[in-house]
């Protein structure tokens, strides 16, 4: 097996970064979509959300700290009207930008004005490859509002987009598919990982992809290399020769989250009180957070691998994902509950049961009508 | 000095003058830098503080064998000659 030199850097980390080197930032939790597994858990705006004044004196820290771009999501960044100030205000000084949307306000005239700027990435998501996989996820009409934003930038000009799609059940026969919308566009195509964070800890039950699906997936990234993944698969690595990336869990020492009231999480996947650090308009500002949180001191401790300390495959999966582990109910120093050698199974049948014990995001922005559940 | 004309297996020519990448930002860090590239919006790790220093001295030498010489350990001379030629195909350093 070849050894690279990823471990020696995964030691170094340790030390502690200057800055995060994949920081997240939710500008509103307000959305007109109401996705089954939005791990954000938005709908509705914030009342304390930051500021354009705040908002941009958050990117003047992000440009001083030399963090060279922020993704931007949400909710719906595009509902924020100080949304292009922002923008530009970020690339004005350097800190290059790449945002999530579910295209519903990606017009033509806004296609255009993000054509013509630098340093602006998007994308777009899509759960399904057809309306009716898609919709059932991300609510009536969004396939044919995503597809009319893709549409748009490419009238535009835009040039090389993402098409982003988080895999479940439903979606995993359909990666082909995924691939030939992409290459229509010229598109970049990007998949991540499920987790049960947000309102996804509602529904990752039904959605996550079986194991049979993991290894099916396992195999159509190991052949296409190039497709972009945010290194969220690092738990399939365990299935053989490990996929790119880094390849470990960077909660609050690589990765890191700033939500739209100025909180800040270890990942975007752990909005909830065990995990946040501070705020950005405490004194000191994102940087003292950064740098100083004993949450953040205590994820860059070396991390015990508790019952994954016997498995032949731990330097690979690292045990897997921490957000995951955290909203099954699982102990943190143990196997991922989609844990590809199926240590997990029984932990998980076993906590199950108490479904209103497992932890809950602490943060919910919900609109106020039933998300539309299938279960009880 | 006697230089690799050669390093890593990788073409790179000491004698000629490099310099960084000027659509690069590096960010210091313990373990070295991180080094961005706005163009090709790559990330690249420099995994050690003297391989920064080197990388921020190509400027101020007429070839890259002068900058080594003026840094580093004639033993470390192929190691960091073989470092730097990682930084070619991702534009990080290019000839002046
Ligand atoms: S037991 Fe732990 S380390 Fe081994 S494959 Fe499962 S999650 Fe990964
Ligand atoms: S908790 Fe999960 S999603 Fe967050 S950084 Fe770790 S592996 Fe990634």
């Amino acid at each position: 097996m070849s050894v690279k030199p990823v471990p020696s850097l995964k030691d170094r980390f340790s030390l502690g970064l200057q800055a995060p080197i994949c920081l997240t930032w939710e500008l509103t939790y307000a959305c007109n979509l109401s996705c089954v597994h939005c791990l954000s858990s938005s709908g509705r705006r914030d009342p304390d959300e930051l500021s354009t004044a705040e908002a941009k004196a958050v990117i003047d820290e992000m440009a001083a700290m030399q963090i060279f771009y922020v993704n931007i999501g949400g909710g719906e960044p595009l509902l924020r009207p100080d949304f292009f100030e922002l923008v530009d205000h970020a690339v004005a000084s350097g800190v290059g930008v790449k945002f999530s949307t579910n295209g519903s306000r990606l017009t033509p005239e806004r296609a255009e004005r993000l054509a013509a700027t630098d340093y602006v990435d998007v994308q777009i998501s899509i759960d399904g490859a057809d309306a009716v996989t898609n919709d059932a996820v991300r609510g009536e009409g969004s396939f044919d509002t995503a597809i009319g934003a893709m549409e748009n930038l490419a009238a535009a000009g835009f040039g090389e987009f993402k098409i982003s799609v988080v895999m479940t059940r439903h979606n995993i026969p359909q990666l082909d598919q995924f691939q030939a919308i992409a290459d229509r566009f010229g598109a970049q195509l990007r998949l991540t990982r499920l987790r049960p964070s947000g309102r996804g800890a509602d529904t990752w039950h039904e959605l996550h992809p079986t194991a049979e699906q993991q290894r099916e997936l396992y195999q159509w990234l190991l052949a296409r290399p190039n497709t972009l993944t945010g290194d969220s698969f690092f738990h399939l690595s365990a299935l053989g020769d490990p996929l790119e990336g880094l390849n470990l869990c960077g909660a609050g020492r690589v990765v890191c989250l700033i939500d739209p009231v100025g909180d800040v999480y270890a990942c975007p996947f752990v909005i909830h009180d065990e995990f946040k650090a501070g705020n950005v308009r405490d004194d000191g500002g994102f940087s003292r957070v950064w740098l100083d949180s004993e949450v953040f001191a205590a994820l860059r401790e070396p991390q015990s691998a508790g019952a994954c300390t016997s498995c032949g495959s731990y330097d690979a999966c690292q045990g897997g994902c921490m957000a995951a582990k955290f909203f099954t109910g699982l102990p943190l120093d143990g196997p991922d509950p989609e844990c590809v050698l199926g240590h997990a199974d029984e932990a998980l049948a076993a906590v199950k049961v108490p479904v209103l014990l497992r932890p809950t995001t602490t943060v919910d922005h919900s609109a106020r009508r039933p998300v539309s559940l299938s279960r009880r | 000095m006697t230089a690799p004309a050669i390093a890593g297996g990788v073409d790179f020519d000491l004698e000629a003058a490099w310099g960084l990448n000027a659509q690069v930002a590096l960010r210091d860090e313990e373990f070295g830098a991180l080094a961005y590239h706005y163009g090709t919006r790559r990330l690249v790790f420099l995994k050690s503080r003297l391989l920064v220093d080197l990388v921020r001295a190509l400027d101020d030498h007429d070839s890259a064998a002068a900058a080594l010489v003026s840094l580093v350990e004639p033993s470390e001379f192929h190691r960091y000659a073989a470092a730097l030629a990682t930084l070619v195909p991702s534009e990080i350093i290019h000839e002046r």
